[in-house]
Order: structure tokens, then C-alpha cells, then sequence
């Protein structure tokens, strides 16, 4: 029994290293979608000290809105332009009738704030584009299908097209949201804002304006997590879940940590693929994913509060 | 003495006009009555020093100035026109820059960073442009790292460019404060105690600093300060507070001669 658990799995990532390459990619491809929804939550919460709980319904919305407008005739890319036209929208729509009016309020009333968001976007994504299963358009935007097969230590490493791609989009769209983050006014003035509320007003910063931007990056994030996902899975509202599985990359990477969010994500990734290949199938039947990363994330709580990443907290006056 | 005219200082420096004015400002917090119907004006060029003892109102005053606290009653005046209710944003789009009392910088941020924080109020790319890194985004980043560099040396700062703001010792942090309220190119500059916690050495910087920013610049400087020696030295003309009120106003010499001033500062009971 012992020897299960300590020995015979490492003794099979090393006789067989071409699968292990084979689960560390497969886990590479989720950790690096949850990366980018942690990163989502991240922005959104430095700057409001909100935890957006319509971050899944926000996939979802976009998901749906995306295939809703191509059903109607709409061509691929245009119909991709209009989505994040539409969450720009939502973004602005959020900032106005639900932040503004709640500015000042506990955290609590906030986080139920964006409760009520996502009950409304179930309500109004169904009424607009119905609640049946879809399927992404991923052909339509050009997105390839296959694979490519490598034979790395003289085994077999399997690539699909799609996860290339995925990998590609995702890492392209978090170094681009570093490089805002980091070299524009607008970047800094965000980070700046979730440092410090008081210095950030000194010196100009509109909390409404970082406040829309936030959430339109956030509607971003979720459209590209959206297809990505969708392609695999479908489009339904079962999309949701990618959303919570930011949920232990946050206890693990801190919920103010940017770069937390990203070695989160591509940790949790790659470690539940491993844990389910290596001990969970073997051991315990299987289907630990679900589980898994809130596991790991309590036991990592035990022993940093603060998670791997977490920032010094600030005191707000 | 005229709101438009000046008055030329003991060092023979020229102030010019009425920049600033708060005109019968009281401020309540519930039953706590923080400033009480105070009114004085701050000139153009001039360093005013508001003094007094502690919870005397100092802090609250700046917030006001600063856009931070609303007036309970009276009006603030700026360049010559009376200012509607504002957000501390809107203010510091007006040229208003400001320090704080327990220094607020953006600590996780490298002080290159945080001093380009105060160029935001002259951002006039947009988001889509600066996320694009287009023409006009990138122009105006270069503009802004050459100013924010200007600030840097001029301050001596230099060496820390690169250092995340929460590594620094506190003298420092003060520093760099200053320097990004300086970065914005204010008209007006509100320092709320820069030089509090400071041991003696870099007590002389910051005055020295303060002054070369007034000279060099012509930047208009209102300061809270406790330390008399340094408040003497500094400032044109001097504001004394004591619980809420106004009880001194005018030349350093003039306020030290004031009996309520030396009252209040010598602790004889109210
Ligand atoms: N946000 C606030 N809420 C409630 N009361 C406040 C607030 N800000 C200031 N006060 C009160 O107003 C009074 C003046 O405070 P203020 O900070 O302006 O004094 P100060 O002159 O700056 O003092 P110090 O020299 O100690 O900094 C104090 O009684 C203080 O408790
Ligand atoms: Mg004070």
C-alpha cells in the first residue's frame, strides 16, 4: 500500500516518460485557462475588493452570445468583434447600475451584488439564445483540428490542434495583459489602485473608469476561456465550472497576486492531471479532478494564510 | 492686501496672486467639530505653512483642499473661480498634488512605477490606444519617462529607481512620495508633515528638497509641519490651528509673537 502511494507511481512517470509528458501537457492546457480566469478574479478584486462570483456566467454569456450571433447569420469574426463589443457593454452596465450605486457598501453586499449578476445573465442568456446544448464554431474561426504525433524517449506524444492553439491564444493574451499591466498608464493605474486606494485617488485615477476596465478585461478573458473550452466541451451553461476551478488557484496563488494566479493556474493544472493519473485511477477510482485543487489549496491554507503568492496585506484607511 | 496683487517676501522672492482660497470653511464629523469657520487664502509662488497642535485640524483642512472631505459649510476658491463639489480625482486633474501624513504609496509597485503614477493626470491617450501601444500612447510614455527622470535626479533618487516601493526605509518612501507628487507638475503642492519621523540629517534634505521645488519650479506649496525650527525657516507666511479654529495667520515673525500662538503651544488650558 505504502509502495503505491510513495514508489510505484514515480517509478511509472520514469519508465514511461513519454506519458508523463503526454499528462504534463494535457495539464498544461487547463492550468493555463485557469491562469487567465484567476487573473480575471485578481484584477477585479484589487480593485474593488469584489470577489465576482459572475466570473463563470461571464464564460458562459460570452460563449453563448459568440454562437447566438453566428446562428444568425453573423460571419465568425465578426460576430467575435461584437462579443467583446457586447462585454463592453456588460463591463460599463456592471459599473453603473450595480458598483456605483454600491460603492462604499461591505465586501459582502458586493459579492451578493454580483450573485444577482449572475442570476440575471442565467435569465437573459437563456431568454436570448435558449438553454440547449451548443456547439462552438470552431472551425468557422479557423481553429484546426488533428493532431500532431511525436515520439519523444522512442514513445508516443500526442498534440491536438486544438489544445496547440489554445496554449498559443492563452499564453499570447496573459503576456499581453503583463505587458499592459506593467507598461502603460492604464496597466499601472490598476495595479496602483489595488495597492492603495487613497495614494491611487491622489493622483487621479478614476476608480470608474479602472472599475469598467477590470470587467471588460475580465469579459475578454471570458469570451477567450469561453471558446477554448466550449470547443472541447460544448457550449452550455455546464461551462460554469472552469470558473470555480479558479477558485483554488486563488486560495493557493492569494487573491491579490497576479503572478499567483498564473503559477497557480499552470500548477493546479498540471498537478491534478498528475495526482488522477498517478494515484487517483490507480488508487482511488478516479475522477479526483473535481476535488483535487480544493484539497491541495486547504492543505497549502495550513500552512501559508496568505497562500504561495499572497501580497503583504495593506491596511486601508 | 488685494487678491491680484502680490507681496514680495523677507528673501525677496515675488508672490504673486490669491491661487487658492477657503473662504468660512466649517467641517463636522457627527458631533466633532473639526474645523470651525476658518478662512485664508494661499498665493501664488508662496510656501504657507498650517501649524498647530495635534487633532488641532491640520490634516482635515488638506483633505479638503485635496478634494478628500466636503466642507460642512463654506467654499473653496481656485484660480480665480469657486469649485463645485469635486472627487479627489477631479481635483488632482486640476493641478492639485498631494502627500500624506502616513505616507500612501503604491508598495508592491517599483518607484520608477510610482512615480510614473503622478503623470496620470496628464494621460490623454486612451485605453485602446495605450493597450494597442499606438502612436499617440507611446509617445506621450516616452514624454512622461523623460519628465518622471527629471524628477528622479532632481530628487536623488536614482539609485533606487528599480526598487519595489515596500523595501524602502522610511525616509525614503517620504522621498519618493514627494516625487510623485511632483511628477504631475502641480500648481499646487500639499505636503501633510514630509518631514515627520525624520531624524535630523534628512530633515535638511527634505527642507532643502522643498526649497529648491519652490525656486526651481515656482511651485505654489501649502505644508503641515510641527517642527517650529523647520516651519520658521521654510514658509512665507504660516496658518496656526488650535482645536478646529484659526487663532494666528501671517509672517513667521508675526506668528511667533502672537499670544494665542504661544498659548496654544505652551498647553494654557482653553
Ligand atoms: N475621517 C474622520 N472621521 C472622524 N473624525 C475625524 C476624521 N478625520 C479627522 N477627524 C477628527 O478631526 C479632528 C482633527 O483631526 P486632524 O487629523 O485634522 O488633526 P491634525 O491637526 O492633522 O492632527 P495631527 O497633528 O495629529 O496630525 C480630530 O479630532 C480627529 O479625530
Ligand atoms: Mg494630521
Amino acid at each position: 500500500m505504502l509502495a503505491d502511494i510513495f514508489i510505484n507511481p514515480f517509478v511509472d512517470m520514469f519508465a514511461a516518460p513519454d506519458f508523463l509528458m503526454q499528462v504534463l501537457w494535457e495539464g498544461l492546457v487547463s492550468g493555463i485557462l485557469y491562469a487567465l480566469i484567476a487573473l480575471g478574479f485578481v484584477l477585479i478584486f484589487r480593485s474593488s475588493r469584489i470577489f465576482n462570483f459572475a466570473q463563470g456566467i461571464m464564460v458562459v454569456f460570452a460563449a453563448l452570445t459568440l454562437v447566438g450571433l453566428h446562428a444568425y447569420g453573423v460571419p465568425a469574426w465578426i460576430s467575435v468583434a461584437l462579443t467583446l463589443g457586447v462585454m463592453f457593454v456588460l463591463a460599463l452596465t456592471i459599473e453603473r447600475v450595480v458598483l456605483r450605486p454600491l460603492v462604499g457598501q461591505p465586501d459582502i453586499i458586493l459579492f451578493m451584488a454580483t450573485i444577482g449578476i449572475t442570476l440575471f445573465l442565467i435569465g437573459f442568456g437563456e431568454t436570448i439564445f435558449g438553454g440547449e446544448n451548443k456547439v462552438m464554431i470552431s472551425s468557422e474561426l479557423g481553429i484546426p483540428t488533428g493532431d500532431t504525433v511525436m515520439e519523444p524517449f522512442g514513445g508516443l506524444l500526442i498534440l491536438q490542434h486544438l489544445d496547440i492553439t489554445v496554449v498559443i491564444v492563452a499564453t499570447l493574451l496573459v503576456l499581453a495583459l503583463l505587458a499592459f499591466l506593467n507598461y502603460t498608464q492604464m496597466g499601472r493605474a490598476i495595479r496602483a489602485l489595488g495597492d492603495d486606494h487613497q495614494a491611487a485617488l491622489s493622483v487621479g485615477i478614476s476608480l470608474q473608469t479602472i472599475w469598467v476596465l477590470v470587467w471588460f478585461i475580465a469579459g475578454i478573458i471570458a469570451l477567450v476561456t469561453g471558446i477554448a473550452w466550449g470547443a472541447r466541451a460544448g457550449v452550455s451553461f455546464a461551462l460554469e465550472v472552469i470558473a470555480y476551478k479558479a477558485l483554488p488557484v486563488l486560495m493557493l496563488g492569494g487573491l491579490e497576486s497576479i503572478t499567483g494566479a498564473i503559477v497557480g493556474g499552470l500548477m493546479i493544472g498540471m498537478l491534478e492531471k498528475l495526482f488522477e493519473i498517478y494515484w487517483g485511477q490507480p488508487l482511488l477510482g478516479g475522477n479526483t479532478e473535481t476535488w483535487f485543487a480544493f484539497v491541495l489549496a486547504l492543505i497549502v491554507l495550513l500552512f501559508r494564510p496568505q497562500g504561495l503568492f499572497g501580497e503583504k496585506i495593506i491596511e486601508r484607511v | 492686501m488685494k487678491d491680484t496683487e502680490g507681496y514680495v517676501t523677507a528673501d525677496g522672492r515675488q508672490i504673486g496672486g490669491v491661487l487658492m482660497e477657503m473662504r468660512d470653511i466649517t467641517l463636522k464629523f457627527g458631533g466633532v467639530v473639526a474645523i470651525n469657520d476658518i478662512s485664508f487664502d494661499i498665493r501664488e509662488g508662496e510656501i504657507r505653512a498650517i501649524i498647530g497642535p495635534n487633532g488641532a485640524g491640520k490634516s482635515s483642512m488638506l483633505n479638503i483642499i485635496s478634494g478628500f472631505y466636503t466642507p460642512s459649510v463654506g467654499e473653496v476658491w481656485y484660480k480665480g473661480s469657486k469649485r463645485p463639489p469635486m472627487k479627489p480625482y477631479e481635483v488632482a486633474r486640476q493641478g492639485v498634488a498631494r502627500t500624506f501624513q502616513n505616507i500612501a504609496l503604491f508598495e508592491g509597485m517599483t518607484v520608477l512605477d510610482n512615480v510614473m503614477t503622478g503623470r496620470l493626470t496628464h494621460m490623454h491617450a486612451g485605453v485602446f490606444s495605450q493597450a494597442l501601444w499606438w502612436g499617440k500612447a507611446r509617445d506621450e510614455e516616452m514624454e512622461n519617462r523623460e519628465k518622471v527622470e527629471k524628477v528622479i535626479d532632481f530628487l536623488e533618487i536614482q539609485a533606487i529607481r528599480k526598487t519595489p516601493v515596500g523595501r524602502l526605509p522610511y525616509g525614503l518612501k517620504k522621498r519618493v512620495e514627494l516625487a510623485r507628487a511632483l511628477a504631475a507638475e502641480p500648481s499646487i503642492l500639499l505636503l501633510d508633515e514630509p518631514m515627520a519621523g525624520m531624524n535630523v540629517e534628512e530633515k535638511e534634505d527634505m527642507s532643502r528638497f522643498i526649497l529648491d521645488v519652490n525656486d526651481e519650479f515656482g511651485t505654489t506649496i501649502a505644508l503641515i509641519e510641527h517642527d517650529m525650527g523647520v516651519v520658521m525657516d521654510l514658509s512665507d507666511r504660516v496658518v496656526v490651528m488650535d482645536y478646529g479654529k484659526k487663532i494666528g495667520d501671517g509672517t513667521p515673525d508675526e506668528v511667533r509673537n502672537n499670544q494665542d500662538v504661544i498659548d496654544a503651544y505652551l498647553g494654557v488650558p482653553h
